[in-house]
């Protein structure tokens, strides 16, 4: 049975609150407030995964969200399930499992192990010297690497979660309710500022919170004390908002902040059903307060990374917080005063300390002397050389330090012990001050890179700016608030405090060893396995830079991005390299800060939410009647109609017939619509166009071609006068909303001397077109009191009209070809007046046609559809479409490119019609067209832009551009197919009613 | 090779605990004169100097950069290699950088991890299957493996893409190139740099250009933040940077440069071994030997220089890729990052001389330059070397912006009817 | 994220903008008048500054109105908005 490591109640701790969790499979017991970390060591579980690349035993090393080495799978083979979740963020709730990632069978006994002993092979970069013989084999070679990389397994199913955004504005934002932040969101909220404090934590107070020392006092009370006064009162002041568990995620230009706050991953999982997950909070705040605190440094040795080996804060935090002791026989290795902390909190709680390793000589401090008096040996001078014990820290080896600290000197001293607690110093956590583009400045004393220049209104507060101290912190912080919120005084301008720590520091990067570097494994980055020796290697190998040294080691690159082991990285190389720290610069620290999920970044802008779909006010109708749709742009447009199991060919083809035999009806309202109205209407017109419009009549109707300033076709469409000074424009579907931005655009920025107003109107109007030999018929009883006649309603005009009182518009224009009518109603009433034609088409075996049908349709007469039959590379010449290119305005938009020495070219890919030699093949659109299928290569002339089998010609029809084809009328090409030629002929692209005797009919 | 890299050398040097390995390229002061100075020590441009000095004989070049070498798009990128364009001049030039990353690792001797998995491009509507069907035929007459596959084919290929009717933009289909895949970033600048060095091509870090020093209309040298340095011919392969250069020499070019992001994961055992991308959508996956998945975010609308783009792109692009992989909504994101990309209004590069005599660009890759590395640098030493663009990049000319002749690589147009 | 200060509307997330690319290329009166190369120069070739540039915005998801701004393009510093037709800041 296991050990039961827990020694004192901690408030934190719920001792009535028992709770039973899985790991690997076994049942194990913690309380409610621990972490799954703190639950196992409290059971004396330390090892709980594997590293990254020799498959190395790992254990828990830290406390908190900077964890490189204890990440686990939650919840394996489940929809809920998670890899590489740090063990020490983790919260235990009843029926929690979690296992061990990255190794097989188990991680007691893991295969991958021997990657350990094939270390030698395996240094940095050592992928790119290899595997390169025989060439073809580096696929297979790739398949083991990438099965033995990678950490926790991705889910296989959907997220039963869900997600959501939160957009915050705030006068102040305090990051991190350490004491400076809690100090900081009290200044700020009692100075009635709206405040928002965050703390990635359940808890707040952060490493003040469980201080209960005679070393650290404010005001006659220790620390913690004092502290929870404070939280106290803060939490009744109204203008704060508190979010714990809320970690910030990035901190972007203009004060714009990311976080996460997790709602539901502490309850058990059938408690989560219907709650938010996770909330993205998007914060606007005015100032920016950060206080995220310090993260302390390990120290780099042979041997550093065995389970057992822990931060000295961490096992601090274990003892204090959550009542659990990291080992039974302590040792602590420190080159500060940090480690005398943790040794103190030890002794109060009964833990014991065998003796500390110090790398200073010089010690005297009040916690040192502490210490001392509990007879704990301290070896001063002293470094740890190596650790044995392969699952369990079980010895260190100890030798003294030269004077210089290059070397060890004396004999070695092997010490036993269960845990090893290691203090290399703080290192300032200012991810999120640069990631905001601040910039850093490096401090020779201890070592520190620490905040210099803001480029927003910000500051940076405590630890994470540099200061260790609590009397630092008491006396600085106040000061530093009251210019940066511009207030008069704060309530902390006489605080007492008393701060034992010392400041003595011995930094050395890479603690010196009795071996030679190569035979020892000083980890530095854990989760990577990269070792102090690899970095070595890549400076001895001309890697210089330390992004390169980072890239070539992936020094950094772990899910924990370096928080422990990046300034060492940078140590190392300074000192290899001869270069200072400060020139050398940090790493760019890149967001988010931990981790993210998709799932939170994506919020609700799942499923039906992606996008949105946008219906026409006939849409329920269509959906009735059986017919499937077709995505354009963000519109669902009826595609066609399946009528008794007809597949897509089978109702098109009825559709077709039905259409020129009868009637059809389209519902057209997806079309752009613009109103245009003012006295230069007419004008601005003739610029946007191709064609003129100064003479067109009020009341008819013009197609006009709209080009980009390169000169190629940008959009098409119909547009109607409907008084002197009003026209109504439509557009296609899918560039409705950009030409509306051209035409704003032009009109604010070329031309505001133009009197011109545009509105789009597209979602206003229900746009009902029927078409056919009997449309007339059909829409006239509709629309009772309108005289229909060709005198009086011409093909290319409008009228107004009502239908039962509620005005429309009417226009006489067809894109099939065929005798037709466009209704336009307000857009309530469309379903309405949809009805009406049908009803009135009865008779006449009116038939509702979708896209699909409307593009056979128009093919038949050559006309082109903007986007399918061009491809911003076509001009109007090159579409045949001379007739519509004003020779005798001075300009419009793209005029000039139309006579540049290559669109000018005669042989330029033109607009054709193609017929199939068997009449009964239809080609596929976007086959490709050559000349002499023998040349090689194959020149391609051109392709197959649309192509249907037309129910009205009895054969197959396609419109295609081909190079030089409007001179190439009756020549034979052939379309090869992957497996088959087809031969085509070149056609005029209008291959029905060439005299338009049909519009008339 | 001097230092030839094997398992052999691997096992030797294990044997003197790796003490021995030999630099991969030196570190020199600039010499005062080259034959040819190449700025920007990216992949393209090592790959020009590499190619410089092995097939046209010129031993005497420096390539300068800024930064680190592989610091800019080199090493932002998804490092997707692909060479299924539409016109026959794209054809032709991706399509000879494929070849050569074929034989590249060997080529080199240093493994840049090519990874021939094949990309898949999705269509999500009707225009989108024409255009990927005009694409697949043209590749497939222009000899490039591209393959039309339907829903089920696609779903076959890669399992855990959403194929299912009901999404907002469901999955109708998409091409197929096997040929296709990844490669290791990083390593395809630091095996030219080290090939190229071998061949006595100085590589000279942390060096800025500070000016174009030229009389009249020929180049005469560079100024640098280690001094002026004489040359000829000067080949500007500064991706983002290049209208700077440009402005330098008195250019303009057709150029906008854009902030464009990426991201990955944290890293998860094997689970998708293509490469994804979606255009319509606008998201694209792959996962790294790592574990991480590479994803590929769009880039801003506006210029920036900054090397940061704004969170609604990653946003968007996050959306995209939980539409169609949502079993990925658990998984975490580690790392984001921007790089600037140099964009053509044709969506095509510019490989070509310039109105002054010496000076050649290689520029405008946009978000898509990785893949053309090898192709890129082999053809612009080509243009370099002989004062005359190769038959591959002749389309890719500046002067296309005056006639007309763009090669437009955006796709097609905006569906619209 | 900028925060961008609309010169009708006020101060205004990004999202709401559109960015459209370099200011104060005047689209010429006459452009049958030009020659390939100036016409090219005017559709194509652009400064592309790194550090101050005059730009284009449009509030597009707002009040629609087209804008210029100064921004530093090394930093993302947006230096001063003005209205079309207003003369350029000079400081």
């Amino acid at each position: 049975m296991t050990k039961n490591l827990r020694v004192k109640t901690s408030k934190l701790i719920d001792k009535t609150n028992r709770i039973s969790f899985k790991f690997n499979g076994t049942k194990y017991y913690g309380f409610k407030g621990d972490t799954l970390a703190s639950a196992l060591l409290a059971n004396d579980v330390h090892l709980v995964g594997r590293s990254f690349k020799y498959h190395r035993p790992r254990g828990i090393m830290t406390a908190g969200s900077e964890e490189p080495n204890a990440i686990i799978q939650l919840h394996d083979n489940t929809s809920r399930t998670e890899p590489n979740v740090r063990a020490t963020e983790v919260e235990i709730y009843e029926g929690l499992e979690a296992s061990s990632q990255n190794c097989w069978p188990s991680v007691n006994f893991d295969i991958g192990g021997i990657n350990n002993l094939l270390s030698p092979l395996l240094p940095a970069g050592f992928y790119y010297k290899t595997f390169m013989w025989p060439a073809s084999f580096w696929k297979k070679y790739e398949y083991f690497i990438r099965k033995s990389a990678g950490l926790g397994k991705s889910p296989v199913e959907p997220d039963p979660d869900v997600y959501e955004h939160r957009y915050i504005h705030c006068d102040v934002i305090v990051i991190g309710a350490g004491i400076s932040g809690i100090i900081a969101a009290k200044i700020s909220a009692k100075n009635g500022l709206k405040t928002l404090l965050v703390d990635e934590r359940p808890y707040l107070g952060g490493s003040t919170i469980y201080q209960n020392s005679d070393y650290f006092k404010i005001n006659n009370q220790n620390s913690g004390s004092w502290l929870e006064k404070e939280i106290n009162e803060l939490k009744k002041l109204e203008n704060l908002e508190i979010k714990t568990r809320t970690s910030v995620a990035a901190y972007h230009g203009y004060n714009f902040l990311l976080a996460r706050e997790s709602l539901t991953d502490h309850l058990p999982i059938e408690q989560r059903n219907n709650k938010t997950r996770q909330k993205l909070l998007k914060i606007r705040a005015k100032k920016v307060i950060t206080a995220t605190g310090a993260i302390e440094r390990p120290l780099i040795f042979d041997n550093n990374d065995r389970p057992g080996i822990l931060l000295s804060s961490a096992i601090k935090k274990y003892a204090d917080l959550y009542g659990v002791a990291c080992g039974e026989k302590n040792i602590l290795l420190t080159n500060n005063d940090s480690a005398y902390e943790t040794a103190i909190s030890l002794i109060q709680k009964g833990i014991k300390v065998e003796s500390i390793i110090d790398n200073r000589e010089q010690v005297n401090s009040k916690l040192v002397k502490e210490v001392e008096k509990n007879n704990i040996k301290i070896f001063k001078g002293f470094t740890v050389v190596n650790t044995s014990g392969y699952k369990r820290i079980n010895k260190v080896s100890i030798m003294q330090l030269s004077k210089d600290g290059e070397k060890v000197i004396g004999s070695k001293t092997t010490l036993n012990c269960d845990c090893l607690g290691v203090s290399g110093g703080w290192t300032p956590a200012v991810h999120l001050f640069t990631q905001s583009g601040g910039k850093l400045r490096f401090r020779e004393e201890d070592q520190v890179f620490i905040p210099l220049t803001y480029n927003s209104k910000q500051i940076s507060i405590g630890s994470c700016n540099g200061e260790f101290t609590l009397d630092e912190i008491l006396t600085n912080t106040p000061k530093l608030l009251i210019k940066f919120l511009e207030i008069k005084d704060t309530n902390y301008d006489n605080v007492d405090v008393k701060s034992s720590y010392s400041k003595l520091k011995r930094n050395i990067w890479l603690l010196p060893s009795d071996k030679i570097l190569g035979k020892t494994k000083p980890f530095v980055d854990y989760q990577n396995d990269s070792t102090a020796k690899d970095i070595k290697l890549a400076l001895k190998e001309g890697f210089r830079s330390i992004e390169h040294v980072k890239r070539y080691t992936t020094t950094g690159m772990g899910t924990d991005q370096g928080k422990l082991g990046n300034m060492h990285a940078l140590g190392i190389i300074s000192e290899t390299a001869d270069a200072k720290m400060g020139e050398l610069g940090t790493t760019t620290f890149r967001p988010p800060y931990t981790p993210l999920t998709f799932g939170t970044i994506v919020g609700r802008n799942v499923g039906e939410y992606f996008d949105i779909f946008r219906k026409t006010p006939i849409h329920d109708w269509h959906v009735k009647n059986n017919a499937e749709f077709e995505n354009v742009g963000q519109w669902k447009r009826a595609w066609y109609y399946p009528i008794n199991n007809e597949d897509m060919h089978q109702a098109v083809q009825r559709e077709s017939k039905a259409a020129r035999d009868s009637a059809g009806i389209l519902d057209a309202s997806t079309l752009g619509k613009i109103d245009i109205q003012g006295t230069d209407a007419s004008e601005f017109l003739n610029r946007v166009y191709t064609n003129a419009w100064s003479k067109l009549a009020i009341g008819k109707c013009r197609y006009g071609l709209m080009l980009n300033e390169d000169g190629m076709v940008y959009d098409d469409g119909v547009t109607t006068r409907l008084a002197e000074n009003h026209y109504i424009m439509t557009t296609t579907t899918g560039g409705a909303a950009n030409v509306m931005g051209k035409l704003e655009d032009y009109l604010q920025t070329e031309w505001p001397e133009l009197d011109v107003y545009l509105t789009s109107v597209t979602d206003h109007f229900a746009t009902i077109s029927v078409c056919g030999p009997n449309s007339k018929k059909i829409v006239s009883s509709v629309i009772s009191d309108l005289d229909f006649t060709d005198e009086k309603f011409p093909h290319m005009s409008f009228q107004n009209a009502k239908i039962d009182k509620i005005n429309c518009r009417v226009m006489r224009i067809s894109f099939t070809g065929e005798h037709s009518y466009e209704i336009n109603v307000q857009a309530n009433y469309g379903k309405s007046v949809w009805e009406k034609c049908m009803e009135a088409g009865k008779d006449f075996n009116i038939t509702p046609y979708g896209t699909e049908t409307m593009h056979l349709l128009r093919a038949e007469k050559g006309f082109i559809i903007v986007g399918q039959d061009t491809d911003a590379t076509m001009t109007p010449i090159d579409l045949q479409m001379d007739w519509i290119v004003s020779k005798k305005k001075y300009d419009f938009i793209g005029k000039r490119s139309l006579y540049r020495s290559d669109t000018i070219r005669e042989d330029r890919k033109q607009l054709v019609g193609l017929l199939t030699e068997n009449p009964d093949e239809v080609l596929e659109e976007g086959a490709q067209i050559v000349a002499d299928i023998k040349k090689s290569p194959v020149e391609m002339l051109g392709h197959v832009t649309s192509s249907y089998y037309s129910p009205n010609l009895k054969k197959s029809i396609a419109l295609g551009v081909v190079r030089g084809g409007k001179n190439m009328m009756g020549q034979k090409l052939i379309i090869p197919m992957e497996k088959k030629l087809i031969n085509v002929t070149i056609t005029d692209p209008v291959f029905l009613d060439k005299e338009n005797k049909r519009l008339n009919a | 090779m001097k230092n030839k890299y094997s398992i052999f050398a691997l096992i030797k040097n294990a044997f003197s605990y790796h003490e021995n390995w030999q630099k991969a390229w030196k570190d020199p002061v600039p010499k005062k004169e080259y034959e040819t100075v190449i700025i920007g020590g990216g992949g393209h441009g090592l790959a020009t100097a590499f190619y410089l000095a092995k097939k046209h004989n010129m031993k005497n070049i420096a390539v300068i950069e800024k930064g680190w070498i592989g610091g800019g798009n080199t090493g932002r990128n998804t490092t997707i290699i692909r060479s299924n364009y539409l016109w026959d001049a794209s054809a032709g030039l991706y399509n000879h950088a494929l070849n050569i990353w074929e034989g590249l690792s060997q080529e080199l001797n240093y493994n840049v991890m090519f990874s021939q998995r094949g990309v898949i491009n999705l269509a999500h509507n009707l225009q989108d299957v024409r255009d990927l069907k005009r694409r697949t035929h043209a590749n497939r007459l222009n000899g490039i493996d591209a393959v039309y596959l339907n829903t089920d084919e696609v779903k076959k290929f890669c399992p855990i893409i959403n194929t299912s009717p009901d999404i907002r933009y469901p999955v109708l289909g998409g091409t197929l190139q096997k040929r296709a895949g990844t490669a290791r970033h990083d390593a395809v600048a630091w095996g030219y740099a080290r090939g190229a060095n071998e061949m006595g091509v100085d590589i000279i870090q942390n060096c800025e250009v500070k000016g174009i020093k030229r009389n009249a209309d020929t180049v005469e040298g560079v100024e640098t933040s280690k001094g002026f340095i004489k040359t000829k011919k000067i080949g500007v392969v500064a991706a983002g940077h290049s209208s700077v250069i440009a402005n330098m020499a008195g250019l303009k070019l057709p150029l906008e440069s854009k902030p464009l992001q990426a991201l990955v994961s944290e890293p998860v055992k094997p689970i998708i071994d293509t490469v994804v991308m979606s255009n319509a959508v606008h998201a694209y996956v792959s996962q790294s030997d790592k574990g991480e998945l590479v994803i590929g975010a769009g880039t801003d609308d506006y210029v920036s220089y900054s090397q940061k783009g704004s969170h609604d792109i990653v946003e968007g692009t996050l959306n995209a890729i939980l539409e169609l992989y949502p079993i990925f909504s658990r998984m975490r994101m580690l790392r984001q990052w921007g790089g600037i990309v140099d964009i053509c209004p044709d969506a095509s590069p510019i490989i070509s001389k310039t109105s002054i005599k010496g000076l050649y660009f290689n520029c405008g890759w946009g978000t898509g330059g990785f893949k053309a590395t090898p192709g890129s640098g082999d053809l612009f030493a080509h243009t370099i070397a002989n004062d005359e663009p190769h038959k591959l990049n002749a389309a890719f000319n500046i002067n296309r912006f005056v006639s007309g002749d763009l090669v437009d690589e955006h796709g097609a147009a905006a569906v619209a009817h | 994220m900028f925060l961008i200060y609309c010169p009708f509307c006020g101060e205004r997330e990004q999202s709401e903008f559109k960015a459209g690319g370099e200011a104060h290329i005047v689209r010429p009166k006459q452009p049958t008048e030009l020659s390939d190369d100036e016409w090219a120069e005017y559709l194509f070739m652009r400064k592309n500054i790194k550090g101050v540039q005059f730009e284009r915005w449009n509030h597009i998801h707002g009040c629609r109105k087209w804008f210029n701004m100064v921004r530093d393009t090394s930093n993302d510093e947006i230096k001063a908005v003005y209205k079309m037709g207003e003369k350029p800041p000079t400081k």
